[in-house]
């Protein structure tokens, strides 16, 4: 695993003008992120962690600090089509079948239709969906949408993946199914992946670092390094290591409470 | 048959309260034709007498209909005396200014979406157009076509009809072009799409929905558009030139069958309308 950091924030800063005043969504942000990691983000609503995801997959802009994305600032790395960006809601076209919404982003970028095809195939493929190809978005459950989300994500072979909360409005069962397939898949792509979510048993069991973060202003609280192996079978939820870090994980989000 | 059921009993209404306005209407002319003649006359033989006049106030259905009966099948159809004939004059027109609507709605909608100095500068303006009276604006417009130029009443009455039915379209397609939420332009955002490709692959499919909603108003729009646009005109072919020289010649048989030929008209045109979008529909994947 090289050390080279992929995403790197400095002393970064957002701050929201409202009609009701400027609102700190993030303050002194300093992070680094290095390839191939499993972070999440994670904090009561109103962290800034959406707000960070989206500044580095540039969709909101910055108002100090640095941050860069594969050594370019986080527009050229959007242009350059650096992250697959997945959302809390699958948001598939319903005039797409599930294929040709994968296809979506690729068709956007100019691959060849040959490439198209082949591309599709083996992404669905990695998220489990083959043969749903030509179904329509309705015809599916909300897990399998997510699923082809995921797919829509993958399918130009960015090396970033960033997921805001995407199995957040899924029930617990399908949810612990998502996660085991998305640390298997994150094993056999070697991607980088910025995670935001609620769930500290999510945070704990998918991340290699867990990045808590706490509001008004946004700021980061404690960014912790897991122990736990790259390898994670479900029960690994039990074992003593995990409920230490979630723990301290919860000690986190508690302090960062205790400051308002 | 349950949902047949009610519509039977509406239109039983319908023709009751029609038989019985009839009588009422044109049982006057049977009593001054009786009092002129010295004569006194019974109900019993009124009624019948209300029932069969050449010139009625009100025609009774059963004469509309013979007359509507005589004007599609009793002619050949190139004849002036064709309702099909006519009803083609119109339909024609209608087509005209439905695809001319269409355009002008569409393309007027996209430009607001596009630039943000439209919406201020010509939404008001196509507001208005819609509160004058199309009544009052078709000889105008006739009269404009014809002094630069223009022959024949076939530009100035598609103009008209698109007049009318480009508004709906206009409407819809603005609210359909910004259907799409947040996430989904974030989302095209995320694979550097730029324009073009936010409009062909996002904005342009969510909108259709909106579109073919938008286009039965705009057919039964601009079937109007052509009906009024021939009346003024001294036209002698179509429905609306039909109902003025009904009104005009005192035929009022001539004016309700041109009436009920328009509506039967304006029912296919609203038919053939939803057909195309539920073969859309179905294509754009959806549950229907």
């Amino acid at each position: 695993m090289t050390q080279s950091p992929v995403i790197e924030a400095s002393g970064l800063d957002l701050t929201f003008t409202t009609s009701d005043g400027p609102v700190h969504a993030l303050k002194d942000v300093n992070l680094t992120i290095t390839k191939g990691e499993f972070v999440s983000f994670i904090g009561p609503s109103g962290c800034g962690k959406t707000t960070f995801l989206r500044c580095i997959a540039a969709l909101e802009r910055p108002t100090g600090g640095s941050l860069t994305v594969n050594g370019m600032t986080a527009d050229q790395a959007r242009r350059a089509r650096a992250y697959g960006y997945v959302f809390q809601a699958a948001g598939l076209y319903p005039w797409r079948t599930i294929a040709g919404n994968v296809k979506l982003p690729l068709e956007i970028m100019g691959f060849s239709k040959a490439d198209q095809e082949e591309r599709v195939r083996k992404v669905l493929e990695l998220v489990e969906l083959s043969g749903f190809g030509n179904k329509f978005p309705w015809q599916l459950s909300g897990g399998m949408q997510q699923r082809a989300s995921i797919a829509r994500a993958l399918a130009f072979d960015a090396d970033i993946l960033l997921m805001d909360e995407p199995f957040g409005a899924l029930d617990e069962i399908v949810r612990d199914r998502l996660n085991e397939e998305l640390l298997s898949l994150w094993a056999r792509t070697g991607k980088t992946i910025c995670f935001v979510t609620h769930s500290i048993p999510e945070a704990v069991y998918l991340s290699t670092k867990i990045v808590v973060m706490s509001p008004r202003p946004g700021r980061i609280t404690d960014i912790i390094d897991s122990p736990l192996p790259r390898e994670r079978p479900l029960d690994i939820r039990d074992s003593r290591e995990f409920i230490e870090i979630a723990h301290r994980v919860r000690e986190g989000l508690r302090a960062g409470h205790q400051d308002d | 048959m349950s949902r047949a059921l009610p519509i039977l009993t509406v239109l039983a209404a319908i023709l009751a309260i029609w038989y019985a306005a009839t009588i009422w209407m044109n049982a006057t002319w049977v009593f001054d034709q009786a009092e002129r003649n010295g004569q006194t006359v019974t109900w019993a033989e009124v009624i019948p007498q209300t029932m069969t006049q050449d010139r009625p106030l009100l025609p009774p259905p059963h004469q509309v209909a013979a007359n509507l009966w005589q004007g599609i099948a009793g002619q050949a159809i190139t004849s002036k005396r064709s309702l099909v004939y006519h009803a083609f004059v119109t339909f024609r027109g209608t087509m005209a200014g439905f695809g001319l609507g269409i355009l002008l709605g569409v393309g007027l909608a996209m430009a607001i979406v596009r630039y943000r100095v439209m919406d201020g500068s010509v939404m008001p303006w196509a507001i208005i157009s819609q509160t004058i009276p199309i009544v009052a604006l078709a000889p105008m417009i006739l009269t404009l076509s014809n002094s630069v130029g223009i022959d024949g009443k076939e530009v100035p009455k598609a103009i008209i009809s698109a007049y009318l039915s480009f508004f709906p379209v206009f409407v819809s397609m603005i609210k359909g072009l910004r259907s799409p939420d947040q996430m989904q332009l974030d989302l095209l955002k995320t694979y550097g799409a730029g324009e073009g490709a936010t409009f062909f692959k996002l904005r342009l499919p969510a909108s259709l929905p909106y579109f073919f909603a938008s286009l039965k108003v705009a057919v039964a729009a601009a079937l109007i558009g052509t009906i009024v646009g021939e009346l003024p005109s001294g036209a002698i072919e179509g429905l609306g030139a039909r109902m003025l020289i009904g009104s005009q010649f005192g035929e009022p048989l001539i004016m309700w069958a041109a009436l009920f030929a328009a509506a039967i008209l304006a029912g296919l045109l609203i038919v053939a309308v939803g057909l195309v979008e539920r073969l859309a529909n179905r294509r754009m994947g959806g549950v229907a």
